[in-house]
């Protein structure tokens, strides 16, 4: 206890070691000087879906590392972004730029909509909720006639590049670009809140409500506002992935699938930890495109079979994901002097 | 929309009702005992109907001989699951144990797609088969044993656990650990037979209903989602709870279906569930 207050105090904001800091800023310019170097198409789709997962999986550890609530319906949201933008821009040819906020926007107000009575339930009850909540989009996106029902919406195709329909057909490179953007931001934004006050108070929630709610900070409040970020972090990756693949479909945006993988990402690089994320993103993403080219893909699921075993042996040996290998010193604070 | 329509709903939401009652009872103990809720166990469910086909399928065994073979098959499947994962995550966070059974579910599905791909099967021409004609309700021949199994097999269940010695330690240990390993009670063997007895349920359950459902690699998602749901309703670690929780559950599905649009059945449990722990965390029969 006594060891814990003096962290707390001696801990600021900007207190990261400075090899760290290197170490990010190098990083940062290699991965935006990376398509000079020619990559093929395949390793850009490869490096897309990999800051896409990592945004993804940074939304469910909002939820569930800081906040401590697990939700399993976390596809929802994804779903809502994708079909939000694509839905305007077919019916009324919006631009998908001014059509992502939306989509962020009523991403958020379903939070707040399934929050209030939902982060009243704590642990197995909310996990089971989300888990119902996330089929029910599902079921309910698949016989709404308005947005295609089961066969989804097709993004007419541009004649050429446009970056305001967000459509590059002749390479991947702008994609790339976008993604690398949305990514670089959003984790800055969740390494800021994660030293933030609200961060500190989001994390003594999951540890000890009670103590939390003595130290009058409104548990369930936090839980909504932790669930509200979650959720508008993961709507943008939605609507990105939608004009990217241009045709979306129930089964696939709202798919489950969508909820085991950030959850397995999450676990494997370390939850609760800004990093987790980005590691088990950069490790699990090459593994899944990788087994689906040399085992295929469709009805053989082998890369979820990998994913099962993954998530079961890291919860058996290491439940602090791979991030705890790094000594903590390096990555959270200077050593105590 | 005749009496007749209504009562022929009713019917078969009891049957259907008995038969998640059985499932959810196994999801109870396994809750009650350790405090762990199995998320694969709509895919442990979706095993034991394979068993049932595959006993079926190779050896020509008719599924309402092969439930004993099974039971024991889920039992060794359910002591496989505590020794080799269940055991490691006893003293492991909520988070963790949600994640751990999970991957566990995520697992055996694919693994069962691989194997046996996702195509959907049943058994051809089973023992029962045809229907009964009662005034002018039919009721399904299968489904009527089948539930009625399940409700004898829940009953047995609940003598077990309330009047055998073993199904006292049980108890014991589901209240307090600690205290009943001080009286002798071993708690790792309890949890063993407890994740054995919980998937027996399954067993049964699933092995009746090979008899007419089809079967296919995500048939466990929906029964797994109606089970977490009538623990919910009976109260976690409740077991006779999940009897009349599962009655509601079937009821509401097959009314629903019948009275507003059958397409949306998981929505009107689902709004259930969210009534019920908002309003009665502890379950409509719960101990807490």
């Amino acid at each position: 206890m006594e060891n814990k207050l003096l962290i707390a105090k001696s801990e600021t904001l900007w207190n990261t070691d400075n090899r760290v800091i290197y170490l990010i800023s190098g990083l940062i310019i290699l991965l935006f000087a990376l398509p000079f170097f020619g990559l093929n198409s395949f390793y850009l789709h490869l490096f897309i879906m990999i800051f896409m997962h990592a945004v993804m999986a940074q939304s469910w550890n909002v939820i569930a590392g800081f906040s401590g609530q697990i939700s399993l319906g976390h596809g929802a949201f994804f779903g809502i972004g994708a079909y939000a933008t694509s839905f305007f821009y077919i019916e009324y040819g919006i631009s998908p730029w001014i059509s992502m906020p939306f989509g962020i926007l009523v991403s958020g107000f379903f939070a707040v909509l399934i929050g209030i009575p939902m982060l009243r339930l704590s642990g197995h009850y909310f996990a089971i909720a989300t888990l119902l909540i996330g089929i029910s989009f599902q079921v309910v996106f698949q016989r709404w006639d308005l947005v295609g029902a089961a066969s989804g919406l097709w993004v007419p195709m541009t004649a050429e590049d446009s970056w305001s329909a967000l459509q590059f057909h002749s390479s991947k490179v702008s994609y790339y670009y976008i993604f690398l953007v949305f990514f670089i931001v959003t984790f800055f934004i969740v390494w800021l809140l994660s030293r933030s006050k609200l961060g500190y108070r989001l994390r003594a929630v999951r540890d000890d409500p009670q103590a939390a709610l003595s130290l009058c900070i409104n548990v369930s409040n936090y839980k909504i506002i932790a669930y509200v970020i979650s959720a508008m972090i993961m709507a943008p990756m939605g609507s990105l992935f939608a004009q990217y693949i241009l045709i979306i479909d129930p089964d696939r945006v709202f798919n489950i699938e969508i909820s085991i993988i950030v959850l397995l990402i999450t676990v494997l690089g370390g939850i609760g930890n800004v990093w987790g994320p980005i590691i088990g993103a950069s490790i699990l993403i090459p593994i899944s495109e990788y087994s689906r080219i040399y085992l295929g893909g469709t009805g053989g699921a082998v890369d979820l079979i990998i994913y099962g075993l993954i998530l079961m042996i890291i919860c058996i040996f290491r439940p602090d994901g791979l991030i705890s290998f790094v000594p903590k010193d390096i990555l959270e604070r200077k050593k105590q002097r | 929309m005749t009496s007749e329509i209504i009562l022929q709903a009713i019917v078969t939401g009891l049957m259907m009702g008995l038969i998640y009652a059985l499932i959810a009872a196994g999801l109870s103990l396994i809750f009650g005992l350790m405090d762990i809720v199995n998320f694969a166990h709509g895919e442990h469910l979706m095993l034991s109907m394979f068993s049932s086909f595959w006993l079926w399928s190779l050896f020509g065994l008719d599924p309402i001989f092969s439930i004993p073979i099974t039971i024991l098959l889920m039992a060794f499947c359910g002591v496989i699951t505590h020794y080799f994962l269940i055991r490691y995550i006893l003293k492991a966070k909520m988070l963790i144990q949600i994640c751990a059974t999970f991957g566990l579910s995520i697992f055996i599905r694919s693994i069962a797609q691989l194997l046996w791909t996702p195509d959907f099967r049943n058994v051809d021409k089973p023992l029962l088969e045809g229907r009964l004609e009662i005034g002018s309700v039919f009721i399904g021949q299968p489904q009527l044993i089948a539930s009625l199994v399940c409700l004898v097999a829940f009953i047995g269940l609940y003598l077990f656990v309330t009047k055998t010695e073993t199904g006292l330690a049980l108890q014991a240990t589901a209240q307090d650990r600690h205290a009943a390993e001080i009286l002798g009670i071993p708690s790792n063997k309890m949890f063993a037979i407890g994740w054995a007895i919980g998937l027996g349920c399954v067993g049964v359950a699933g092995g009746m209903m090979a008899n007419y459902f089809f079967i296919f690699t995500d048939v466990g998602i929906n029964f797994a989602l109606f089970a977490f749901v009538a623990v919910a309703l009976g109260g976690f670690g409740s077991i006779i709870g999940c009897l009349y929780a599962g009655i509601i559950i079937g009821l509401v599905e097959s009314l629903g279906g019948l009275l507003i649009d059958p397409s949306f059945k998981l929505l009107y449990v689902f709004v259930i569930y969210l009534l019920v722990v908002i309003y009665r965390p502890q379950g409509l029969f719960g101990r807490y």
